[in-house]
């Protein structure tokens, strides 16, 4: 029995001292531990989840050490807690320190992430500590560390914090393979505790933990319910024309009186560029604020991140605008209002950033909603109602991710090395490789010994080599080079934005600046720049004083509406003109009522096309409400099927509520035809084809070219030995697509394109929905509401194209002398 | 090969390629730039696994344009070579001594960093920053141009694009020719090269390169 063993007794006096009352899911979760169970921990942020895992594992080692627990000094490692945040580390190690402290057990805790010193690295490395806290790019490189299974002897436990937000992405898969590496490496039995927010999917979240274990383990759920409210800001005037991030910073007199009624505010806004403007505007507003209002995202330098984390704690801050920087389960007991600036654009997301305000069981989280287009106040609508319905989205775990993959096998080659027979079991063991087949695996060996393709006499690859049967790294600079590596799994190809006479500004993401001229002006740091040029890896840029500037879109920015909120906008939709009990739909009125007149509102029961001629060309603009995502593979399949009616190139724009498929040329689509665009029949087939056409499969390409290790960032401060070694991720895709077609890594990126975006199933799905609606084709005379915003997003446009390139260019030379 | 196109600068005949070559018919001189030999080996050597393939290609259609147009002389006006010497320099080094006939002039470029008598062993003759020949001048920078000249001068070292676009935002980008009255910038030979954009201005011609034809573009 938990409660008779000498662990819990002290435990549950150190609470009742404290004045604290464990919770059913934590005794549930230590009862598991104490069985040397694995499972997944389901609590909201503020609840207790830490200590639900962290106090077991501490009941677990008093119990098999009653006498010896407040004497024993040097215990080696016990508890790895990798957490995805280095923001919620110290906040962490802080909380476990006190524990420990209180309890008197001399366990030592210490962090590890980008941020730890070499020397401290050192230290930890002759002298690891009880507890280590670490980002799963840090657990990378311990693997690369030599003897680095030495210090595992006495390792018991694994705690996978925030793992909601780890699953799904490349990070997480970094974490599948570690542990099934540590499992491997360590001689004891150990115990895996996953830690996440309520998810659609928990069961599999459960499961692709467990994996490496061949266990089903068990999930614990903390029945607590808490209560949002969602409040939007209603903009006194709406724009009938709503252009993305248009119209937030106009609002931003609005936020000053919440932020001056509360105690401390959380104000997230979905991409850096923007965060960096909305800190500007809001000091404009009220210069009261200066020294009590801060700026945190993932750009920032290290040492100020931290000095803002450490005055969110003592509460010297009012309010802080930052990104998904501050969005996970850091519990900053200051913080009592939180605002969301933009669309969320997920429930998950939503649920938890509402969750940062209000801790505390029975407490009311307050969120106010603040839109950057007038369109957004129907997702906040929608989103109340999703609240209400709890309908979470599932997170979906990667599946063979090969760059990942060969980014581990060469860590692993730098530190012992490896003999493929036991890795590829380990391997095979993670959920994300469980049906990677013996000639995939051969292939990713290939890769790394040999480069892709078979040697000639004329190749000098070098990267792992193989003696006496064990895969090696034994080049220096090649071992550095793949260190330095490892922490770009999460970030895009960055470059470092520099002015012309010298100064850095900070980073920018490659995608962004090769779609911009020298000339265009963008804004970065607060600061409106002019790109001069592109230099090796750097973008040299001067000051601008033009008012017209692009923001780049970071990640936040590319964000798709997931499925779930794509259903319950379009059953917002029925309530416009009818039925305005919310708020947000009434104040909407108008923007409905234009859009009616010029075209028609979209029920769910049906799929609005519009037809509508400009000076641009000839738009053709379908609606189907499934996020951007969706709409990016149904744009390109609907645009490949209307070429084979006639030669016809598109230039192709989308957003969450619908695509625009634009060309120079009238569009062949009327009622009589427009039922066979939608069709499901020879749906694979088209699929492949629209890919092929409209060069998708480009922009996953970067990110698996990043990580696979094709694209070096070069090291810092020796910039110039490395820059004959510098090429772009698009270079780089045109030269695969061209000589090594059948490459890995090229594979992998239509591969992601097909699971991740173009999945057959879920287009089938959408397909099928939208041809059991009625079809309600229009012919506006000029942009609508709904339109407008999609037409004017110039970046981030796809073209597919059946006319020849040739003809292409002497018909675009014909137009030029028309005009 | 498809039929080049004939290009004449001060009364002399120059025949443009598909190829990212000039032929002067009466010096009967192939003239190229940025052909970054060695380029895909100096990342594999690295442990950045590029396809070998396209140095493969570069270097076949370097072979394909001596054997067409057999020509005395053949000028790189910079960065023949990408890096230090490696093996596919020992490729091109064979294929080199199999046009014994064609003198290989190289003006030195930014990437061209081989010791000299690598160059001497293997039949290219030198020039450091300027090479002429019959009053054509060949530097690698096109910002090395002297002012006010009114002599002709080839460059390279851009990598020039022409990006295009036309009606219903329609854009597309070819690797391309610039010429003004007295200097050109050569399109990039090697194909595993980036490449920067120009403008079509009232002073220039672009000639685009649109996959097997040569396109003028007009606007």
């Amino acid at each position: 029995m938990l409660q008779k063993t000498k662990g819990y007794q002290i435990i549950h006096e150190w609470m009742k001292a404290k004045n604290f009352h464990p919770f059913d899911f934590q005794e549930a979760c230590w009862d598991k531990i104490l069985k040397q169970e694995s499972g997944l921990v389901n609590a909201p942020t503020g609840c207790g989840k830490t200590f639900s895992v962290f106090l077991g594992v501490l009941i677990q080692y008093i119990n098999e050490h009653p006498d010896a627990y407040q004497i024993s000094k040097n215990n080696r490692l016990q508890l790895i807690w990798i957490s995805p945040l280095r923001a919620l580390a110290k906040d962490i190690g802080r909380a476990m320190e006190a524990v420990l402290t209180e309890v008197n057990i001399p366990w030592k805790v210490a962090i590890r992430n980008g941020d730890t010193s070499s020397d401290e690295r050192k230290k930890q490395k002759n002298n690891l500590p009880e507890i280590l806290i670490i980002t799963p790019e840090s657990l990378q490189l311990m693997l690369a560390q030599k003897n680095y299974s030495e210090n595992l002897s006495k390792l018991k436990f694994i705690a996978v914090d925030e793992w909601h937000e780890l699953l799904g992405s490349k990070r997480g898969v970094q974490v599948e393979l570690a542990i099934s590496r540590l499992i491997g490496a360590s001689k004891n039995k150990l115990a895996i505790w996953g830690i996440s927010a309520t998810i659609g999917n928990l069961e599999e979240a459960k499961n692709v933990l467990m994996s490496p274990l061949h266990k089903k383990g068990s999930i614990i759920r903390a029945r607590m319910d808490k209560r949002i409210e969602v409040v939007s800001i209603i903009p006194e005037e709406i724009d009938n024309y709503p252009w993305a991030g248009h119209l937030g910073i106009k609002l931003v007199d609005r936020i000053i009186p919440i932020i001056e009624q509360s105690n401390t505010t959380l104000i997230f806004i979905n991409t850096r560029g923007m965060s960096e403007v909305w800190y500007q505007s809001i000091l404009t507003a009220a210069p009261q604020l200066a020294g009590v209002i801060a700026l945190h995202h993932g750009s920032i330098e290290q040492e100020l991140r931290i000095w803002v984390e450490d005055a969110l704690h003592s509460q010297k801050l009012k309010a802080v605008v930052c990104t998904a920087s501050l969005d996970l389960g850091v519990d900053f007991r200051p913080v009592d209002t939180v605002i969301q600036v933009g669309s969320p654009k997920g429930i998950a997301r939503f649920l938890q950033r509402a969750g940062r305000s209000g801790h505390g069981p029975g407490e009311i989280s307050k969120l106010y909603f603040l839109p950057t287009h007038s369109l957004e106040l129907i997702e906040a609508a929608a989103l109340k109602e999703a609240i209400k319905e709890q309908k979470v989205e599932s997170k979906t775990p990667m599946l063979l991710c090969f760059d990942v993959l060969i980014q581990y096998l060469c860590t692993l080659a730098i530190g012992d090395g490896f003999q493929p027979e036991t890795i590829l079991k380990e391997v095979r063991s993670c959920y994300c490789y469980a049906d990677i087949t013996q000639e995939e695996w051969h292939e990713v060996l290939l890769n790394i010994t040999q480069g892709g393709i078979a040697l000639n006499q004329y190749d000098e690859y070098h990267k792992v080599i193989i003696e006496e049967g064990i895969y090696k790294i034994t080049d220096r600079k090649i071992a550095m080079r793949h260190r330095l590596h490892i922490g770009t799994i999460v970030s895009d190809a960055m470059l470092k934005v520099k002015f012309l006479g010298g100064g850095y500004v900070g980073v920018i993401e490659e995608y962004f600046i090769s779609r911009l001229e020298p000339g265009d002006t963008f804004t970065l740091a607060g600061k409106n720049l002019e790109l001069v040029m592109l230099k090796d890896m750097d973008v040299l840029v001067r000051k601008s004083t033009s008012k017209k500037s692009k923001v780049p879109s970071w990640n936040g920015g590319r964000m798709s509406l997931t499925a779930n909120l794509g259903k319950m906008l379009r059953q917002t939709f029925n309530k416009a003109l009818i039925d305005e009990s919310e708020i947000e739909i009434k104040s909407l009125h108008t923007l409905f009522e234009v859009q009616q007149k010029l075209s028609a509102i979209p029920r769910d029961n049906q799929l609005l096309i519009e037809q509508i001629e400009t000076k641009d060309g000839f738009h053709l603009l379908i609606y189907p409400f499934e996020g951007r995502q969706v709409h990016e593979a149904m744009s390109a399949i609907i645009a490949y099927r209307i070429g084979q009616i006639i030669p016809i190139s598109f230039s192709i724009a989308m957003n969450d509520y619908g695509f625009e498929l634009l060309s120079d040329q009238p569009i062949p689509l009327d009622y009589r035809n427009v039922q066979e665009m939608f069709t499901t029949n020879n749906l694979l087939l088209d699929i492949q084809k629209s890919i092929n056409s409209a060069e998708m499969a480009k922009r996953k390409f970067r990110d698996i070219a990043v990580v696979g290790g094709l694209i070096f960032q070069g090291f810092p401060g020796e910039h110039k030995k490395s820059r004959h070694l510098q090429s772009s991720a698009s270079l780089l895709f045109k030269v695969f697509e061209e000589y090594e077609p059948n490459n890995i890594l090229l594979r992998q990126a239509y591969r992601e394109l097909m699971e991740q975006q173009m999945e057959e199933e879920r287009l089938r799905t959408a397909l099928l929905r939208i041809s059991n609606s009625e079809i309600v084709l229009r012919f506006p005379k000029q942009l609508t509401p709904l339109a407008f915003p999609i037409t004017v997003d110039g970046l981030n446009r796809n073209t597919l194209s059946t006319e020849k390139l040739e003809d292409r260019v002497r018909k675009m030379q014909q137009q030029l002398d028309k005009n | 090969m498809t039929a080049p196109l004939a290009y004449t600068i001060q009364e002399q005949q120059f025949w443009l390629t598909t190829e990212r070559a000039v032929f002067w018919e009466k010096e009967s001189a192939l003239i190229l730039s940025d052909l970054h030999f060695g380029k895909t080996g100096h990342f594999r050597k690295n442990g950045i696994g590029v396809p070998h393939a396209v140095y493969k290609e570069d270097i076949q259609r370097m072979v394909d344009l001596i054997s067409f147009f057999k020509p005395k002389k053949m000028i790189a006006v910079g960065d023949l070579f990408h890096s230090k010497d490696n093996l596919e320099l020992k490729l091109f080094s064979k294929i080199r001594a199999n046009f014994s006939k064609t003198d290989f002039i190289l003006v030195k470029g930014n990437h061209d960093i081989l010791e000299n008598h690598w160059y001497k062993k293997n039949g290219i003759e030198i020039a450091h920053q300027h090479y002429c020949l019959k009053g054509f001048n060949f530097v690698h920078d096109p910002t090395e141009i002297p002012e006010n000249n009114n002599s002709f001068y080839f460059t390279g070292h851009l990598h020039p694009a022409i990006t295009i676009s036309g009606m219903g935002k329609q854009i597309l980008s070819f690797p391309c020719y610039y010429f003004t009255e007295y200097s050109a910038i050569l399109p990039a030979f090697s194909k595993f090269s980036g490449t920067a954009k120009v403008k079509k201005k009232k002073t220039n011609r672009i000639i685009a390169i649109v996959e097997n034809s040569l396109i003028e573009i007009e606007k």
